[in-house]
């Protein structure tokens, strides 16, 4: 009779999932441009401090990363709970960075190198003893541009 | 238009969704999102061995000394100062421009000593790093708005590097050495 009566019997149709793919494909575009591959396993527990006069870091394949902690839970049975520094993948005695800059430096561009950055990842619980020695360390190596890893965040 | 008669039947692409999602899934686990963010500082190269006992001479009043002990107290000028009032503190000085004739001159002249122990918590250094920080950020902020009209951070090139002239961030971190407590 009426003309909102035609579809009564037809019941629903199937939700098409065609366009499903294309939909996860396109998250997951998004996220392969946005994110960045995890390079190294810590071996240090890291919390780093907060600050509010923070900056974004810039070329990030420019950066070198020193990590200062304690040991995680299970590597503290072997090296105790004492803070360490981590270079790559394994703990490092702090004579051991001026090597860690120079195989850094060689493998990026000669043009680059001025540009390079350190930064330095402490835990906030870490004494500065530790961080002054690596300070002096980056000094001889004549690595000068440094970052102090923190979050954002106020006190 | 659809398969004639025998052609090729069409390959199912039910299945696509879920080899996406595993993708994805992959990617989500392997990968980090967090942006690296920090305060960025410049070492002072190493001194050559000759020119160790030349100490360019500043006026002592030019000078803000900072001191971190071991138990993270803070000796500013001689005077024991809790953390929060250092920002206050720090912008007086270095806006001073001579009005008191102990602070200093202006703030071209003036300096920023930091010294901390080798027991002072990592924690404290950066808050008082960040406190001196927004002490300039704020000064500059205030010149960029009376000069220009609008934030530092909102400036040009050319703007930006007159302000910064105005208010050259000199922070200078003393060798290091033992103040006084042990670690």
């Amino acid at each position: 009779m009426s003309k909102f009566r035609k579809g009564g019997k037809k019941g629903m149709p199937a939700i098409s999932t065609a366009s499903l793919p294309d939909i996860v494909f396109m998250l997951l575009f998004f996220f392969m441009v946005t994110t960045v591959m995890r390079e190294t396993t810590l071996f240090v527990d890291v919390l780093t401090p907060k600050a509010t006069e923070i900056k974004k870091m810039e070329k990030k394949s420019l950066v070198s990363y020193i990590y200062i902690g304690s040991p995680v839970k299970r590597m503290q049975a072997s090296y105790g709970s004492a803070a360490r520094i981590q270079l790559n993948d394994a703990f490092a005695e702090v004579s051991e960075i001026q090597e860690f800059i120079a195989t850094e430096r060689e493998a990026r561009d000669e043009k680059e190198i001025p540009y390079m950055t350190t930064s330095i990842k402490a835990d906030e619980t870490v004494r500065m003893g530790i961080i002054t020695d690596v300070k002096q360390e980056l000094r001889k190596a004549n690595a000068l541009k440094i970052n102090y890893s923190t979050r954002k965040g106020d006190y | 238009m659809a398969s004639s008669r025998r052609g090729l039947p069409e390959i199912n692409a039910g299945s696509m969704a879920d080899i996406a999602f595993l993708l994805l899934i992959f990617f989500l686990v392997t990968t980090t999102m967090d942006v690296d963010t920090g305060i960025a500082r410049k070492l002072p190269p190493m001194p050559e061995e000759e020119l160790q006992d030349e100490d360019p001479q500043i006026h002592a009043k030019n000078i803000y000394v900072v001191l971190i002990n071991a138990n993270n107290q803070l000796l500013v000028e001689g005077e024991l100062m809790d953390i929060s009032q250092l920002r206050d503190g720090a912008k007086e000085f270095i806006d001073n421009n001579g009005r008191d004739a102990n602070s200093s001159e202006n703030p071209e002249k003036a300096i920023i000593s930091l010294q901390n122990d080798r027991g002072t918590e990592y924690m404290t250094y950066i808050r008082v790093q960040n406190e001196l920080a927004a002490a300039y950020n704020e000064l500059r902020n205030k010149a960029a708005l009376n000069k220009f009209g609008e934030r530092y951070a909102n400036l040009n090139e050319t703007q930006k590097k007159e302000i910064r002239n105005m208010y050259p961030q000199k922070i200078s971190e003393a060798e290091p050495k033992n103040i006084g407590g042990d670690s």
